[in-house]
């Protein structure tokens, strides 16, 4: 009997941990895991996104038709860092009310305490908003009939530059939207033209924090370093997309892939530097290590995708840039 | 009367050392770089013994051998030993074959502990004497005490019974105010909930030599704790009549314990399954007398740990796999069926 016992609960636990190695699996439920799985569900539901959009923009239009200026919103509360960034880019930045606990760039957004990765219906209905803006949709504000615009994590550049658009024209900034994108893509087209040609492509690594989580070329942050001609070793660790592009990676492997440059994207987060990468074990082997190639980023830029994605482009260009040409066999 | 003659005994032991360094080999000659695996062992040597070998490895192989996998397998003994013996210590101490290490409210204290160190950036995890491994082993004792005074308190008794529960309440109390914190400040979640699900990767050496002494010392002391183990287990007063002092005993075993598997959790995190599974394997194994269990789940629990971080290695290369998964995916089917041969 007692064995009996024993042995059922062991079997219940055994489903406990089996359930558990789900989570853990996905080192995407980790982290910015808002951002990250919205990112995985805006791969799979890009269509329907785009319908969305679409209809969006059609709705925005007929409201501009009805009252060319009477119907903007003027009370928007940002629940996403990436959207308040934008807001004040393109000048609406005076229309916006609140902003999540996480929005604290530009300096001049309105921080509140609302969070937009558990966010409260009822707090949020407190500021009497009329458009609110997240990174994915807060059940519950339709009842109240509160419009709410979701921008889910970009996927690509295209994704960027519509987003932007699209809270130009709900926001009544049309103008300065084209402006603020027509200036990222000349600021992007001009760190690309700065690249030198090479024979065979840099490697880099894109370090999330310290216990080696990285990216691969599946991921938007990725895309943007193909795009700088870079290739990512972290790519061989998630072939086949099984950790949604972000597979923790094995230090020996790390140490012997050796990659010209290091991202550290886990320099706020983790507190890590140039400086503590140099000093971890067995590092000290590595060119980057030993060239000066480790670059230092903001996390919060990175994690991101508004208009601050340019500084991040330029910086890593300039890394780029800063490698010689290996002179040609 | 002596269940075990002394020469069995001693080829156990030996036995043990064997099935620990066998495993250690395995995990020292695979990886995600292909290393000539005799080098690997020569550089081994080289580095561990007073003796002087050439395994003309390249200064990157070097570095790879002596600073990644070496401490990692020796980390992995140490705190696989270190879960093990605790485990078996709480089984026996609560007479409850489901007691795990962290039964008193080891995991919820340290990784509160760890969350609040983490949000308030007082170190990394990694490395020697980290703020946040400090504040993992500070709550981990913390939440022992905690569980400990409430369990005793108005129960002059000191049921085991009321300390378990008093555990659950600590544990569930830690872990609200843990779960609280991380959604207050979800910019450190995913470090956080690394550092949950434990690994063995470290800062080179820096985490086995902080954790050998303690580990050395309280693992030997369990293990000489076997015979109080075996009077415990008839039950509180039929120990006190064959003349042990029930509470101290208890206590003391517990403090060692706790202060064992605290040490462990500050450097690796919270890996499951572990302080459960080998203790029950060696017991189905080898027999009930805690004079085999605790020091056979020192060599049982090192060689298991070192293994599935073989696996979590290996399995998903170049990719790793947070070891408490593996523990848990490969330990749970595997005792499954211990039990079953053993009970037919």
């Amino acid at each position: 009997m007692k064995i009996k016992t024993l042995l059922a609960m062991l079997f219940a636990l055994a489903l406990v941990a089996a359930a558990c190695g789900d989570d853990l699996d996905s080192p995407t439920v980790t982290g910015d895991a808002a951002e990250e799985e919205a990112m995985e569900e805006e791969a799979m539901e890009e269509e329907a996104m785009e319908e969305e959009a679409v209809e969006e923009e059609a709705m925005e239009d007929d409201a501009m038709e009805d009252d060319a200026m009477g119907d903007v919103p003027s009370r928007i509360v940002s629940l996403s860092p990436t959207a308040t960034e934008t807001l004040f880019a393109i000048g609406a930045g005076e229309q916006v009310i609140a902003v999540d606990s996480f929005s604290y760039y530009p300096e001049e957004a309105p921080v509140t305490d609302l969070s937009g990765f558990e966010p409260n219906v009822e707090a949020i209905a407190g500021f009497e908003p009329d458009l609110v803006i997240s990174s994915a949709p807060v059940e519950g504000l339709e009842a109240l009939g509160i419009e709410n615009m979701v921008q889910f994590a970009a996927a690509t550049m295209d994704d960027v530059y519509s987003q932007i658009e699209q809270i130009g024209a709900a926001t009544g900034h049309v103008g300065e939207a084209a402006e603020l994108v027509g200036q990222m893509q000349a600021d992007i087209d001009a760190t690309l033209a700065s690249l030198p040609e090479r024979e065979t492509p840099l490697s880099y690594y894109h370090e999330l924090d310290n216990t080696l989580y990285s990216v691969t070329s599946a991921t938007f942050i990725g895309e943007v370093y193909t795009m700088l001609g870079l290739q990512n070793v972290a790519d061989a660790a998630d072939p086949d997309g099984e950790f949604f592009g972000y597979p923790q990676l094995n230090e020996e492997f790390l140490v012997t892939a050796d990659p010209d440059i290091i991202f550290l994207a886990d320099t706020l987060c983790c507190a890590q530097t140039a400086a503590t990468v140099a000093e971890r074990p067995g590092w000290d082997q590595l060119r980057a290590v030993q060239n000066g190639n480790v670059v230092e980023l903001n996390d919060d830029i990175v994690s991101r995708w508004g208009p601050r994605l340019v500084e991040f482009i330029q910086t890593a260009g300039e890394a780029v840039a800063s490698i010689e040409t290996v002179d040609a066999g | 009367m002596n269940l075990h003659p002394a020469s069995t005994r001693v080829s156990w032991l030996v036995g043990g050392v064997l099935v620990v360094l066998a495993a250690s080999v395995l995990s020292l000659i695979i990886g995600p770089t292909d290393i000539p695996r005799s080098a690997v062992l020569v550089e081994s040597a080289h580095r561990l013994t007073p003796f002087s070998f050439d395994s003309g490895l390249s200064e990157t192989q070097r570095a790879i051998v002596w600073n990644l996998r070496l401490p990692r397998v020796a980390l992995g003994i140490l705190v696989g030993a270190a879960l093990a013996t605790s485990g078996a210590t709480y089984q026996g101490v609560f007479r409850n074959p489901l007691a795990d290490p962290y039964l008193l409210g080891v995991a919820a204290g340290g990784g509160l502990g760890a969350t609040i160190a983490f949000i308030n950036e007082w170190g990394d995890g990694r490395g020697l004497f980290d703020g946040v491994q400090i504040a993992a082993f500070v709550g981990a004792l913390a939440s022992v005490a905690l569980t400990w005074t409430m369990g005793v308190l108005g129960d002059n008794s000191r049921s085991s019974t009321s300390l378990i529960l008093a555990g659950v309440a600590v544990a569930s109390f830690f872990t609200a105010a843990q779960t609280f914190l991380q959604q207050r400040n979800t910019q450190d979640i995913r470090i956080i909930y690394t550092w949950f699900l434990g690994g063995l990767s470290s800062n080179g050496w820096d985490e086995p030599l902080q954790l050998m002494p303690v580990a050395i010392v309280c693992v030997l002391v369990l293990a000489a704790a076997g015979r109080t183990l075996d009077v415990l287990s008839v039950g509180d007063e039929e120990a006190t009549m064959l003349g042990l002092s029930v509470g101290r005993s208890r206590i003391v075993l517990v403090v060692v314990a706790s202060l064992l598997t605290a040490s462990a959790v500050a450097v690796s995190g919270l890996i499951s399954f572990v302080g459960l599974i080998v203790p029950h394997t060696v017991r189905l194994a080898f027999g009930s007398s805690f004079r085999v269990i605790v020091p056979l789940s020192i060599f049982v629990g090192a060689a298991f740990l070192v293994l599935c971080d073989l696996a979590a290695r290996t399995l998903l290369t170049p990719a790793e796999l947070p070891i408490g998964v593996v523990t848990a995916f490969f330990g749970a089917p595997f005792f499954i069926v211990i039990l079953r041969t053993a009970t037919r």
